[in-house]
């Protein structure tokens, strides 16, 4: 099986005055193991709906998403426990420490070894001396980095990671791209991102979906959409798409 | 002095009353509430000849504590949930392989743990002030005090589907809603003590059963039909709010709410 994420004709609408607002209008995409695929798109394109129907936190309103060559909202239980996510959005209990915090999601996943897990990936995200602090006490950008720690904790096959860099300064957010490329290729993680960061985009992605009012307007690697489009990069891509 | 400023804020109130639940409730509803309670008892009081037959400090005292177990399972639930809301955390944990079911159970759990944690401490503390013994009403109370854990968890559900329908905007009520059913589960005083329009209202609560099963263990009888009405009444209330809060929550994932709670 080389495709790990399989997206047939997934429509969500949501319930509005008057006429129902489409979200996400009838995409299919499939994904390859062990890539990184950027969704991109301006607000509103309905990339954070397609990825949180992946996770099956919203149910579409009609199509059909498999994961590992299941139907997710059959197999929820046995997905989740190999897939993760991670957005500067969404927040930890403020009164645990981050290790107490951490515990708890690996103990939700049924890490086997967790003193191990939580030690070795906190090292890795330079969070380890903050392992015994009140989340409260925590910046943005540790939180962002413990959320990243959180994502990786089950060793997810597929991770999930909405605007991961957004609230970071620049030289923690390279370090966070350089280790998260460097986790991918050790681990073979397949991984879907959403970025507005369009140089960190043609960094990090093999290849691009561009969303557009809920519709997929391009697909392709960085370098052919950039080509198609005659732009000098990603950005003005971007700029083109979201203003046409 | 300048009346114009006075007025600025005053109406800035006005704004916050208008929209705000919380603030309407502590004028009217908490009030009422304590009014009704202690009215019914006061009237009560005056008006019976049984209170001889009853040692008060033990009815007032184990009421006291037994209502403690309801409101202490109700908020297991509640504000388990709540708590994830405020710290934006439901995501997080809903996308976890985590079942609804496990979540339920985690904070029936956990409510079973506050109740022994409220019996310990509230026991000791009127053992000590009061010499109220905790354990003059035997092994026989056990199933009314279960059925107090179901019916708190099970309002706690049916707060967590409310929540899920309504928002935050609705979170006064994993405080308050309890609060409602206190004159009614006739906490201090018999069902008989209530107006017969609510006698019948209260006689349909699993709480009123316990608390009237709870003064006749202590007059020494074992009341059997009350027991059974109170499981009754709790197996309805019960699948009613677990129908409920599936129902709520597949309309949340339908409609992205879970992620818009806060």
């Amino acid at each position: 099986m080389r495709q790990i994420i399989e997206v047939k004709n997934l429509r969500k609408e949501f319930p509005a005055k008057g006429k129902d607002a489409i979200a996400v209008d009838g995409i299919s995409f499939g994904i390859e193991r062990g890539s990184i695929t950027g969704l991109l798109g301006p607000n509103g394109a309905g990339k954070t709906t397609t990825i949180q129907m992946m996770l099956d936190i919203i149910t579409p309103t009609s199509g059909e998403i498999r994961i590992f060559g299941k139907n997710m909202r059959k197999n929820r239980e046995e997905i989740l426990g190999k897939v993760n996510f991670s957005s500067p959005y969404v927040s930890m209990p403020y009164n645990l420490t981050v290790w107490e915090n951490l515990a708890t999601f690996a103990r939700l996943y049924g890490v086997s070894d967790l003193r191990g897990k939580i030690s070795g990936l906190a090292r890795q995200f330079e969070i380890e001396d903050l392992l015994p602090k009140k989340t409260s006490a925590l910046s943005t950008g540790q939180m962002t980095r413990l959320s990243m720690v959180k994502s990786l904790l089950n060793d997810p096959k597929l991770l999930l990671l909405d605007e991961p860099t957004s609230s970071l300064d620049p030289d923690i957010a390279d370090k966070t791209r350089k280790l998260l490329k460097k986790i991918q290729k050790e681990r073979g993680i397949t991984i879907l991102y959403t970025s507005h960061n369009m140089a960190e985009i043609e960094e990090l992605c093999d290849r691009i979906i561009f969303l557009q009012k809920g519709r997929i307007v391009d697909d392709g690697t960085p370098k052919q959409i950039i080509e198609k489009y005659g732009r000098k990069d990603l950005n003005e891509v971007f700029l083109h798409i979201a203003r046409s | 002095m300048k009346f114009h400023r006075i007025n600025a804020l005053l109406i800035r109130h006005l704004y916050l009353y208008r929209r705000s639940l919380p603030r309407v409730m502590d004028i009217f509803y908490w009030p009422v509430m304590e009014l009704l309670v202690w009215g019914f008892l006061s009237v009560w009081l005056q008006n019976t000849d049984f209170v001889g037959e009853f040692n008060m400090v033990s009815v007032l005292l184990g009421a006291l504590i037994f209502w403690n177990f309801l409101t202490q399972s109700q908020k297991s639930v509640s504000v388990a949930f709540l708590e994830d809301v405020w710290e934006r955390n439901l995501l997080n944990v809903f996308v976890t392989p985590l079942k609804p079911s496990e979540f339920l159970t985690s904070t029936a759990i956990l409510g079973a743990v506050r109740i022994l944690l409220v019996a310990i401490v509230m026991g000791a503390l009127a053992a000590l002030l009061y010499s109220f013994d905790v354990f003059q009403f035997g092994i026989l109370i056990i199933p009314f005090v279960i059925n107090l854990l179901i019916f708190g968890w099970t309002i706690g559900v049916l707060i967590i589907g409310i929540l899920l329908r309504y928002g935050t905007q609705a979170q006064i009520l994993a405080f308050g809603l309890i609060v409602l059913f206190q004159p009614l589960s006739a906490v201090f005083y018999p069902v008989s003590a209530l107006p017969s329009f609510l006698q019948s209202i209260a006689l349909a609560l699993p709480s009123a059963h316990v608390f009237e099963g709870m003064r006749a263990v202590l007059q020494g009888d074992f009341p059997f039909t009350t027991l059974g009405y109170a499981f009754l009444t709790n197996a309805i209330y019960l699948v009613f709010a677990l129908w409920f809060f599936y129902m709520m929550f597949s309309r949340a994932k339908k409609r992205g709410l879970l992620l818009k709670l806060e």
